[in-house]
């Protein structure tokens, strides 16, 4: 980029910075400091605190540092004595109505305010009057309020618009009465709400789950990387005496800037849950005892071996999560294939796996996180890409306001969304996806490829699906993005066919919006039945479906609750039950792993573990233990390292889960990311009749951790325990908003609350899985009944 | 002329004269020995002896938890766990000064925002057991309750001087 620069001195220092922009930019790049409250570096201007004000020759007054743009020849000083007594009368007046309870506050020793009325203020307040008080409002579960404190910056109000794009805080009334709050009594209920915390100069918005705990100056800071999505958020997680008390974003730039979501911000409480194992357990006889690790390690082996031995490796399967470390799925899918067995599986919520062949050697993003912002277009299917993965939903946010990107959706309902959508099918989205492709192919007048054949050449194409393909073909940085729903969808296979198709007759980046945070690790790592460590020849086993079909009779799961993990949770505690001796590897001891393990071995994870994560840009993000494990809970490449060893397995002998991760990333050296799906299988649509159950995995139930996260679970995206009609629906079926209904399907059922949901499309239920009262039913794509009770 | 110098002083015993004569001079001055105990010596209102916990006149403990004490004790003898009262105020859960530790330099009096730490002037005091050294937050507010009077008292007579 070439931008004209000008120059510019400031304190006798020269600089240089592109004309028109901020003057605070350039002295921050060059480490000048001005203390500022208003001005923050990924927010709009708003020049209102006045804090940093500093001395422009020639300028009749000192002028805002933030408001200022540079111009050449400018001559600046930030520590005249012009420029002095301007700071100390800002800081005079924002004092003037700022308690003295910083003794309290939990801001306290990390407070902006503090740090500058150190640097920067007088030493006596000329204000004798009495100071105002303002309410506090309870904006909810996550965020704290103490609106005495606030100086009205506004940060918040502005993070509220420009990044999270939910107007939920504002400011009303004017001047000294100027009041921050919520227009309408309500909660702040954005996904990534969590920030304001951390933009709030002062203590008037703090965190409520760690609210009162501790002192600044108390917390150890340890860099971590979050656990819940694809991007691998870079947090800092604060402890104190080896326990964890806040996590906090840390600055990257191409990975989630400076914000986090909500859900790797709060989900921490879920490691010092209630139900958390500390010692490892085994079973005797139909009781539970507590038992020592080498027991308890002794009796998983043998365990295992006696199966081997009786039967055949191929009885052995092995479940891990998708957000188990990368050190963690490599070791575990070495120990099985080492036994002899490739039934192996992390995509415990694919449905369809017949295409997995064709599948790439590591499904990712297809580019770098920071090109979602450059995009001109991008379809995303099946993706409710706001909540389950919020750092790409804010780069693609950012794409459709500063870019004008058309961002369009093929989803099985509507959504509420934080940015324009250009375009929104919420039908059927095998048959929208279709129409797509079938609108590209026509636009282009290329032939249709011979195994998409059947599927496209059925679609009925209307305006939306044309508008759609050519926003793709015209744009010239474009991407077709598949998302948790879709890959939850019974023809997964058909869909990345197709969305494979597009995205080349389009030239758009085919991206895998995948779950847990290292799904794209489990991949390499060889976590995968049919495939090897890096897309290598392995012994091959069942997938995670075939698994279910016919149950092994030894199982070992990785940090997985199978009732709430996988796709289809009854089945999968079924098959669980079904297996002989199950070996669970797990954080948390509940009712139904006790009904299905043999012996539980306590797992230290996120803080608690070192390893790495490769997130959807396949990047490798390591990090250590932070925190102290729970009880005598052990990282889990130290459980399968000595599993290994007692079971005489060659090549177990490592040192630290960086010898594992160097192992492993020696065999990935020559992969080339590609997710280009070279699969001529034909595909085949199979029609659905009747009532179709749709649903999500919301984004407070992903994985255990944060389901355990008890204020995340008071928020408003927790309440999902709901069936969701639309009106006209409701009235074919015979039911009404509120009713509490029988929800049916196949041999299962459950009693839901009925909400009536205009985005739902007709002859659809929308009912969320991993949700307590929804585990009882079956997989989300199906043929579902609706009854009023 | 030197060696006369020192004759002279050593056969006249000027030396022993000089000494004698601070001996002779204490020896009818009024004596400074306290009968320790039936007698005590006055103290200054900054006296540092025993630590105690303060209330306000309502029955309200003062502390908040503020945790400055903690962080400027120099001998890492206090141990505070803070939590939210059910009215919603942040109070201390725990509060132990550990009088093995504490070197008695009345920094957690200085840092207290709320003058709910102070050290009185209570220096006659022993232990018996295996922990009782350590000051628990009912011992520290126990002594409190008890001598408020004279904490109150040493501190309106040093104010003046703050």
């Amino acid at each position: 980029m070439t931008e004209e620069l000008v120059t510019f001195t400031v304190n006798g220092q020269e600089l240089k910075a592109p004309k028109g922009s901020m003057l605070i930019k350039a002295t921050d790049a060059a480490d000048i400091r001005i203390p500022r409250f208003c001005y923050h570096d990924k927010l709009s201007v708003a020049a209102s605190c006045r804090m940093c004000l500093v001395d422009v020759e020639k300028a009749p007054k000192p002028m805002p540092a933030c408001a200022t743009p540079v111009m050449e020849g400018m001559v600046v000083q930030t520590r005249s004595p012009r420029a002095i007594a301007a700071q100390k009368s800002v800081m005079e007046f924002l004092l003037i109505n700022h308690p003295l309870d910083c003794p309290i506050c939990d801001q306290g020793g990390e407070c902006e305010l503090q740090d500058v009325a150190m640097g920067y203020g007088g030493d006596v307040s000329q204000y004798s009057d009495i100071k105002r008080v303002v309410f506090d409002k309870d904006i909810g579960p996550l965020i704290a309020t103490e609106l005495t404190r606030c100086i009205q910056c506004t940060r918040c109000v502005r993070f509220g618009e420009e990044i999270a794009g939910m107007r939920e805080l504002g400011a009303t009334d004017r001047g000294d009465r100027l009041v921050i709050g919520t227009f309408i009594e309500k909660s702040v209920d954005s996904e990534m709400s969590g920030n304001a915390i951390d933009v709030c100069p002062v203590g008037a918005l703090t965190a409520k789950p760690s609210r009162f705990s501790a002192r600044a100056w108390e917390m150890m800071q340890h860099p971590g990387i979050a656990p819940h999505d694809a991007v691998g958020s870079n947090v800092f997680i604060h402890t104190i005496h080896g326990k964890v008390l806040r996590v906090v974003p840390r600055d990257n730039e191409a990975i989630n800037e400076v914000w986090i979501s909500d859900r790797d911000r709060f989900s921490y409480q879920g490691l010092y849950a209630e139900d958390r194992l500390a010692v490892p357990m085994v079973k005797q006889g139909h009781e539970w005892v507590e038992s020592d690790w080498d027991n308890a390690l002794q009796l998983a082996v043998e365990g295992l071996q006696a199966i081997v031995k009786n039967d055949s490796a191929k009885q052995l399967g092995a479940w891990t999560s998708p957000s188990a470390t990368l050190e963690e799925q490599y070791l575990l899918q070495k120990l099985m294939r080492a036994m002899g067995s490739g039934n192996i599986d992390h995509r415990l919520r694919q449905a369809d796996f017949s295409d997995q062949d064709a599948a790439p050697v590591m499904p990712w993003l297809g580019q770098s996180i920071e090109n979602i912002e450059a995009l001109d277009a991008a379809l995303l299917v099946g993706s409710h890409v706001r909540k389950d993965q919020p750092m790409i939903a804010h780069r693609l946010r950012k794409a459709a306001i500063h870019n004008k990107a058309a961002i369009s959706f093929i989803n099985p309902r509507r959504f509420d969304w934080h940015f324009p959508v250009a375009h929104e099918c919420a039908t059927d989205m095998l048959a929208d996806l279709a129409a797509v492709a079938k609108a590209a192919f026509e636009l282009a007048s290329t032939p249709v490829p011979a195994h998409l054949a059947d599927v496209v050449n059925a679609a009925a194409v209307n305006d939306t699906h044309r508008q759609l393909a050519s926003d793709l073909q015209q744009a010239e940085n474009s991407s077709v993005m598949l998302g948790d729903m879709a890959h939850h969808h019974p023809q997964f296979a058909a869909i990345r066919k197709l969305a494979d198709a597009l995205a080349k007759q389009t030239a758009s980046h085919l991206a895998y919006l995948s779950e847990g945070a290292n799904s794209g690790g489990a991949w390499l790592a060889g976590a995968v039945p049919h495939r090897g460590v890096a897309g290598s020849d392995a012994i091959k086993g069942m997938t995670f479906g075939e698994m279910l079909a016919n149950p092994c009779r030894a199982l070992i799961t990785l940090n997985i609750e199978p009732e709430y993990d996988a796709l289809h949770g009854a089945d999968a505690l079924a098959a669980a039950k079904r297996a002989d001796f199950v070996v669970a590897i797990s954080s948390y001891v509940t009712d139904n792993i006790k009904s299905y393990a043999d012996v539980i071995l306590p797992l230290a994870m996120f803080t608690e573990t070192s390893g790495t994560y490769v997130n959807a840009e396949g990047v490798w993000q390591g990090f250590k233990g932070a925190s102290v494990a729970v009880g005598e809970s052990r990282p889990g490449w130290k459980i399968l390292r000595v599993m290994g060893n007692l079971l005489d397995l060659d090549g177990f002998d490592y040192v630290s889960s960086e010898d594992v991760k160097d192992e492993l990333k020696q065999q990935c050296q020559d992969i080339q990311l590609n997710n280009s799906v070279e699969c001529t299988q034909p595909v085949q649509v199979a029609k659905t009749t009747g009532l179709q159950r749709i649903g999500d995995v919301p984004l407070y139930a992903v994985d255990a951790l944060v389901r355990r996260a008890t204020q995340l679970q008071k928020t408003t995206d927790a309440q999902q325990n709901a069936a969701r009609i639309n009106a006209r629906q409701a009235t074919a079926s015979g039911v009404a908003d509120s009713d509490k209904v029988k929800v049916k399907q196949g041999e299962v059922h459950s009693y839901l609350k009925l909400i009536i949901d205009e985005a739902i499309p007709d002859n659809c239920v929308w009912v969320s899985a991993a949700v307590h009262d929804t585990l009882s039913l079956g997989p989300v794509f199906g043929t579902i009944e609706l009854e009023k009770v | 002329m030197k060696l006369l110098k020192h004759y002279i002083k050593s056969f006249l015993f000027l030396e022993l004269l000089k000494g004698m004569s601070v001996t002779g001079r204490y020896l009818f001055a009024r004596k400074i020995t306290v009968q320790y105990p039936e007698e005590k010596t006055p103290m200054s209102p900054r006296f540092r002896g025993l630590h105690a916990q303060r209330r306000y006149a309502n029955g309200e403990e003062r502390c908040i938890a503020c945790k400055l004490c903690e962080a400027v004790c120099p001998a890492l003898a206090i141990t505070i766990d803070v939590t939210e009262r059910d009215d919603g105020t942040r109070r201390t859960s725990r509060y132990d000064i550990d009088l093995f530790k504490c070197i008695y330099c009345g920094f957690c009096e200085e840092a207290c925002p709320v003058d709910a730490i102070v050290e009185t002037e209570i220096f006659e005091y022993h232990f018996e057991n295996r922990g009782e050294n350590i000051m628990t937050k009912d011992k520290l507010l126990a002594i409190g309750d008890k001598y408020e009077v004279q904490i109150a008292a040493a501190k309106a007579a040093d104010a003046p001087y703050r």
